[in-house]
This record gives C-alpha cells, structure tokens and sequence, in this order.
C-alpha cells in the first residue's frame, strides 16, 4: 500500500480544481455541481462551497445514483450486485454548466453511465467531468476537463480515496 | 487486498418473489430501499430508466386486475423492457391449455420474468418450478400478494419513518384476503402488531396460529390504531351468507365518519382497492385526510419496479 495523496495534498488539489473551474466558467452562466455517489458526493459538496465562495454566488450541489446506468448489470462477470440508492439534485439542470465530480477516472464506464442519467433528468448547457485522481486505463474514448493528479496505477491495483465525511480519515492510496 | 470498507454485505438472491412469509426482515427492507431509488424515475423528465433493456415481461393474469396488473406494466416500461400482456379470456386456456404449458409456450419465445396471478393458491411456486425465467406472484388464491403487501409497508414506513412498535388493523373480509396474509407476514416482521378485524365469519378457520390478534369488533380497536387497512368484501368468492345483510356489515365494521372521530388523529386509512365505496368504507373517509389510498398505487409502482429489478439482477448474477 502506497500513500499517493495525503490531506494537505488532497486540499490544495481542490483548491486548484477551483481555481481553474471558475477561470473557464463565463460569468453570466448558471454552473451547478454533481458528484457520483459514493465519493464523488463529497468531493463536489466539497467543491460546491469553494465555487460559491470564490463567484460569490451559489452554486448548487446535487447527487447522483448511477446504479440504473451501468453497463455490467446484466453481464454475469459483473460479481457484485450494485445497491439502488437516490439520485437527490433539487435543482433543474437544463441550460446550466453541470460539473460532473468523481473520485477517480478509471475506464470511463462510470462517466459514460452519470452522463446518460443525467441527459434523463433534463438538457444541460454542458457537462464538464471534474476527478480527484486520473488512473489512466480509459475503456471508453472519455478524459477529464479537470483532474486533480494523475497517476500511473497498473491494471490490477486499486486507487482508493478515503475521505473525512465518509471514511473518517483523508489520504488517496494505491494497493 | 482492499482493505474492507463497511460495504454491507447483504446480496439480493432471489429470482423469484413467491410471497413475504419466506422472507427475512432484512430481505423486505432491502425490497423497501431499493424502492426509494426508484421512485424518482417517475417525477422526471424522461420517465424511463435502462436496467431491463432487452429482458421481456409477460403479465400472465389468469384474474381480473385493474391496478396490479397495468402497475406491473408501467413498472417493466420504466425500466426499458419488453411486455406480453397475456389474459384467460382471449388466450387458449379458453381451449383447454393448462397454467403451466401456456407459461412454457411463452417461455419459448424467449421471455425473462413472468408476474402471474391465479386463483389457485400457489401457483407462483408451481411455475417457479418448472420454468427458468424469473418468477413474480401477482397474487395466488387466498395466499399472498407479496407486492401489495411491500407496497403497504413501504406507505407506513414512508409517512411514519418505521413499522418498529406501531398498532395496525386490518378490517373486513380476512379469509379471502391473499393482501391481509402479505400484509401480515410484512408487518409482523417489521416489528408491528397487527390485529384482524371481522366477523367470525369473515376470519380464516386457523386464525388463532397466525402471529395476529383478533377482534369482532372494530369500535374497541379505532382509538388505538395507527393505521387501518380496510378490505373490500369479496362477493365473487362468498359461499353462503356470512352476515346477514350489507347494511348490518356496514354498521359494524364500515369506516364511517362517526368512527373515525374516535380514531388517532394522525391514523393512516388504507385500502388496497378496488373499494366498495359505502360498504366498507364511507366516500368522506375514502377521500379524506387520513387517507393514502392513492399513495399506496404510487408507491406500487416504485416497489415493483424495485421487485422486477431484483429479481432480474439475482437471475443475471447467481444463476448456473
């Protein structure tokens, strides 16, 4: 097990992320944030505040349940039975600049799934896919507008974000 | 190798929903939870989600229906499959063809998920026996109805947070009821006690080895309850007279507006329907405040949808 990112790291790689998400966001555009569940929930409440406070104005935060999208539901390798759980935006996306947050970009089969059930919900100005860590590995022709830090993971190991809110401690690790 | 996240480990197995006596609590909240989830997929803007994509449903209703059947039928539609609407009347049970060649014949053509209604009291089980595809009681004689009862606990659970310590009564023609034994097996398990209420004639001959209480009288049961279910009389399979005319079945066990002035303010009155309004249930009552009658057909729609899903993703992952 390899720490690649510690708290400090995983903070000012946010930081950046805001940075460079509201020099790129034309002013008079209504932007809204959308984090896939689990993770990516916490990095876009994460990334929410920091946008409202750097345009000062608000920028909505909601959640996105993939589960119904994914692509290896009804494959029989698929092991692993994924849980349904909500989907919780309560805003309107149509016509807004919708940041798509993950943890971490792998094979592109998550961003495919969240942008499908995104067009479901409506018909946004844009999607822009924003990562913690790019894993590399791409199975799908997908790459992320924003990524934090780019690692060089091999095929069989694991990139794993922890996170305060949800895991009680803050480092990315490679194992 | 990774370390272990406090994934929950509890996998759905079953490709077949035959009743909720079988199930364990767990396996009902699980049901319960994957419902919320779907329940959003019918307040946006394109109400369709992919996960049957390719996968065929075949309605086999040997019963008439009005709300479980189109509820299974929007259900399978919001999840992109396919459906076959099969009826007794015009199909060839007419000419003869028994329960089970009708299924295998379907079957050939290549379908995934059969929801099947039958007078016969286990005829869900008897399928699920002698087909491959997945297997969806939609009600089985006097039985069980295991989706009305979901859907049920899935209404209370909603409106008031658990079914843990709550007093429920169910009223009415018990011993035809297949949603009175759902609702009993869910309920019961969730941690409510449940009484039935009616005339001794309308209550099953076993009753006294079913986990419920029992009372022939509904007016030392309303002030106590938190919810009421009220059953329609089933005139259709009534041998004999059990009371002597509707209007003393009504006086007794009717919910009328005089009896709920002496119920819990916040009860919740349910009806599985269709309602014989006036018989079992006054139209003030039927339509008033405390009545989730039409949340329980929206909710039904979010836990069938959560069945179908099941089932399927236990036949996808588990099968040989």
């Amino acid at each position: 097990m390899k720490v690649i990112l510690d708290s400090e790291q995983i903070e000012q790689i946010l930081q950046d992320l805001t940075t460079q998400i509201t020099s790129d966001t034309p002013p008079l555009l209504d932007i809204a944030v959308i984090g896939i569940r689990s993770r990516g929930e916490v990095i876009a409440q994460r990334l929410s505040s920091r946008l409202s406070r750097e345009l000062g104005k608000d920028v909505p935060c909601g959640t996105l349940d993939i589960t119904l999208y994914r692509d290896d539901l009804n494959s029989p390798q698929g092991n692993h039975q994924p849980r349904v759980r909500t989907t919780e935006i309560g805003f309107d996306i149509d016509d807004k600049i919708i940041i798509l947050v993950d943890d971490v970009l792998h094979t592109g089969r998550s961003t495919r799934a969240a942008m499908d059930a995104l067009i479901d919900l409506g018909r946004p100005k844009a999607i822009k896919l924003a990562v913690l860590v790019d894993r590399g590995g791409r199975e799908l022709p997908i790459q992320a507008d924003y990524a934090g830090y780019k690692s060089d993971a091999a095929p069989g190991e694991l990139v794993q974000v922890s996170l305060m809110e949800s895991d009680g401690e803050e480092q990315v690790v490679i194992e | 190798m990774a370390s272990k996240r406090k994934n929950r480990l509890f996998k759905w197995h079953r490709k077949h929903l035959l009743g909720l006596r079988e199930l364990s609590a767990e396996e009902i909240t699980y049901i319960l939870d994957t419902a919320k989830g779907f329940e959003q997929v019918s307040t946006r803007s394109v109400k369709k989600a992919p996960p049957l994509r390719g996968k065929v449903v075949v309605n086999l209703f040997f019963e008439d229906s009005t709300r479980t059947r189109n509820s299974f039928a929007l259900a399978a539609n919001r999840l992109s499959a396919d459906i076959i609407e099969f009826t007794k009347k015009t199909s060839s049970v007419s000419k003869g063809e028994t329960l089970l060649d009708t299924a295998r014949n379907l079957e050939a053509m290549g379908i995934d998920i059969v929801v099947v209604r039958h007078n016969a009291g286990g005829a869900s089980r008897l399928l699920s026996r002698n087909i491959n595809a997945c297997v969806v009681n939609a009600g089985d004689g006097f039985c069980e109805h295991p989706t009305q009862g979901l859907l049920d606990v899935y209404t209370i659970r909603k409106i008031k947070g658990t079914l843990n310590g709550l007093k429920i009564a169910i009223v009415g023609d018990i011993a035809h009821s297949r949603v009175a034994r759902s609702d009993m097996w869910a309920m019961t398990k969730l941690g409510a006690e449940v009484t039935f209420v009616g005339p001794p004639t309308l209550m099953p001959t076993q009753v006294g080895r079913l986990p419920v209480k029992v009372s022939y009288d509904l007016d030392e049961v309303i002030d106590k309850v938190d919810v009421i279910n009220m059953l329609r009389i089933q005139f259709e399979r009534l041998g004999g007279n059990p009371f002597p005319s509707i209007r003393e079945y009504s006086h007794y066990f009717g919910l009328t507006v005089e009896r709920m002035k002496r119920a819990k303010s916040d009860i919740l009155v349910m009806h599985p329907g269709p309602i014989n309004r006036g018989l079992e249930m006054e139209s003030e009552v039927a339509d008033g405040q405390n009545s989730v009658i039409l949340e329980q057909v929206t909710n039904g729609l979010a836990v069938r949808m959560a069945v179908l899903f099941l089932v399927n993703q236990a036949a996808a992952h588990t099968s040989r």
